[in-house]
């Protein structure tokens, strides 16, 4: 069942948590809904659920517009952060209590609510827990548990709140990938609120960005991290290095430090965004920029070395970052307080006034793309 | 243990005084007139106990108590409930100044209380001169000693669910919601578990108060012996008529009660400070 979302806006006393969103959350696919807090998503979530209403706009499952149903009848599975388990139910008592709310008339037999929570709780790889008490479960059991209460009525829609964000990072990374698996067999139509990126990135099948309770951008995760859209969307998607100045005959410069623009026309101040992936450091500047940086740090852990830098000579408010293979921090073996030059393969200006990035790209100058996405 | 460092003033000095003078007021204050209590009401004998027990007026006065008491307690259950209900899951303007307004029957003199009702109920009151062209009589009748009872004892209940209520949040009931219960249901199954215990504290609370309940119902009851007399009312009224004995014997009934709900109440408190479901069981089914 798909979601669409048609202008919807709410105002909590003055706040404006959504300001008239639209988006289309496809059927059988898992969507997060990615953001910092106070950006409307879990507003957005709940009112999906119908537990929040909206000042304004629509809510259709399918072609049915929902927005006057009440929650108890939109027949949706939603899974909170915090559990919300009944407390004085046992866990299969909890399981059952959406199978035995339903009506009269559609409520299955004693027997058969029993044979389907013995099956949910096969599926949540929990069998022996049924007699126990949500208190006498961890975390992740609870988390499991309240997703199989969630799933019992077979719901046209599953709503996760920040599905793991109360869980210690082993336990939510094993989840998360359970959770894919579960999504990759039963493929309900599913949207997950969260502020951690990563979690967006591995877990969903597209990812919507929101700030300030309208929605950035929407797509799938490798091209929300190629081709971030909007400053807002590369500052939340990971680390990125900015170089800010003014652009005169096709290079941009600050102080000591300079890059060359090839293809780019316009003048007046920019910001350059590059992610550490697409720097290399040299001892020496490049022909096409010379960005000093003094090495504050350097970490070893991990699949690469990370790299800590400030410029020397030039400013930028935050730190930058390089990463480098460790056979090639081995082969040129940097240290703390040497001076080094950072080398961009590609990077993505952002022009005054405009909000949409263009791309630089150094390393391949036949394909200098100056696309204007 | 005397090698280990003392707190200051506490020298094994200090702590035996503080001790000793708690325990002495404790005697003097709180135990000693208990007990002189039962001592009196059976220092003529067993008898004479029963005789004034059994007496006409004592009993239709523990009749009326206990009637007063019966209406009030389910009255102020369902109040105080749905008063926290509406206060913790619901926000609207004025919420913060309604949980002010609760406590209003603890602040005001319980007789200021009854008098406002007099003033309002009465015969030449605002509502009862109204109600006494329709030959309804609040005041100087049971109805009238319900009312005030209900007025004093109205906060015992939504005191204590109020803040339990907003400690355990609303994301519970909405997960109920979600999987499409029903209001009743979700009342039933999620939220009375949950506060079953508060609730019955305040009952317990409710109903002590109820019983012994002076100030406002003296005003509104008019003192009618075999009408509108309850076991308070009766206790002076013997008093006043010089029946020491007979006045000690009711009062020992009203002591009997107020042991009885302090055995609750403490029963109530240990209820729920224990975990409701402890240590897992071992391994499963």
């Amino acid at each position: 069942m798909s979601i669409t979302i048609d202008q919807i806006s709410k105002n909590f006393d003055g706040f404006q948590a959504l300001d008239e969103v639209s988006l289309d959350i496809p059927e059988g696919k898992l969507t997060a809904l990615l953001g910092p807090s106070g950006s409307g998503k879990t507003t957005l979530l709940r009112i999906i659920a119908g537990l929040e209403s909206s000042d304004g706009g629509r809510i259709l499952f399918g072609d049915e517009d929902v927005s006057q149903l009440h929650v108890r009848d939109r027949n949706i599975g939603f899974v909170f952060q915090h559990y919300a388990l009944f407390k004085h139910l046992t866990v299969a008592e909890n399981i059952a209590f959406g199978l035995e709310s339903l009506p009269r008339k559609q409520r299955p037999s004693k027997t058969e609510i029993q044979r389907r929570v013995d099956e949910l709780l096969d599926m949540i790889q929990l069998p022996d827990v049924a007699k126990r008490y949500p208190t006498q479960l961890s975390g992740g059991q609870k988390q499991r548990v309240a997703l199989a209460r969630a799933l019992a009525t077979r719901p046209r829609i599953l709503l996760l709140d920040e599905p793991f964000g109360a869980l210690d990072a082993k336990v939510r990374k094993d989840l998360r990938r359970w959770l894919r698996a579960l999504h990759d067999e039963f493929h309900f139509t599913s949207v997950f609120v969260t502020h951690d990126q990563e979690e967006a990135l591995e877990l969903s099948d597209q990812v919507v960005v929101m700030s300030q309770g309208q929605v950035e951008q929407v797509n799938e995760p490798a091209s929300l991290y190629a081709r971030p859209e909007s400053r807002f969307v590369f500052d939340f998607l990971g680390q990125v290095n900015t170089l800010s100045g003014a652009v005169r005959g096709q290079k941009l410069s600050q102080a000591d430090a300079w890059v060359s623009l090839p293809g780019i026309q316009a003048e007046g101040e920019a910001q350059l965004y590059l992610r550490p992936h697409e720097v290399q450091l040299d001892r020496s500047p490049a022909s096409h920029a010379k960005l000093p940086l003094r090495i504050e740090s350097i970490s070893l852990i991990g699949s690469e070395v990370r790299i800590e830098l400030t410029p020397e000579g030039w400013q930028s408010n935050e730190i930058w970052e390089v990463g480098m293979s460790h056979s090639e921090f081995a082969r040129q073996n940097p240290a703390r307080g040497e001076r080094w030059y950072a080398i961009p393969d590609v990077g993505h200006l952002f022009l005054a006034g405009a909000n949409h990035p263009r791309s630089v790209n150094w390393q391949y100058p036949s394909g200098i793309s100056a696309s204007n996405q | 243990m005397a090698s280990q460092q003392h707190r200051v003033g506490d020298t094994p000095w200090i702590r035996r005084t503080l001790i000793a003078s708690a325990l002495i007021l404790t005697m003097l204050m709180l135990v000693i007139p208990l007990v002189v209590i039962f001592a009196q009401a059976l220092s003529s004998g067993w008898a004479t106990f029963a005789e004034n027990i059994g007496n006409e007026y004592t009993l239709h006065a523990i009749g009326l108590t206990l009637f007063v008491a019966a209406l009030t307690v389910p009255l102020n259950l369902v109040f105080g409930t749905s008063l926290a209900w509406l206060v913790t899951r619901f926000r609207f303007p004025g919420r913060k100044l309604l949980i002010t307004l609760i406590d209003i029957p603890f602040a005001v003199s319980p007789v200021v209380a009854g008098l406002l009702y007099l003033l309002l109920y009465g015969r030449n009151g605002w509502v009862g001169s109204w109600l006494t062209e329709y030959d309804i009589q609040l005041m100087f009748s049971w109805p009238g000693i319900v009312m005030v009872t209900v007025f004093v004892t109205c906060p015992f209940v939504a005191r204590e669910l109020i803040p339990l209520m907003q400690q355990q949040g609303t994301e519970e009931e909405e997960a109920g919601v979600v999987l499409g219960a029903s209001g009743w249901r979700i009342f039933r199954r999620i939220t009375l578990p949950n506060i079953k215990w508060a609730l019955i504290y305040g009952v317990v609370l409710t109903n002590a108060r109820a019983v012994g309940e002076f100030g406002a119902v003296s005003v509104v009851s008019g003192n009618i012996r075999g009408q509108t007399n309850t076991l308070p009312l009766h206790v002076e009224l013997l008093y006043q008529d010089y029946n020491i004995v007979g006045a000690f014997a009711s009062a020992s009934l009203l002591a009997a009660i107020a042991i009885l709900t302090l055995v609750a109440k403490a029963f109530v408190e240990w209820r729920q400070s224990r975990p409701e479901h402890p240590a897992p069981e071992k391994g499963g089914v």
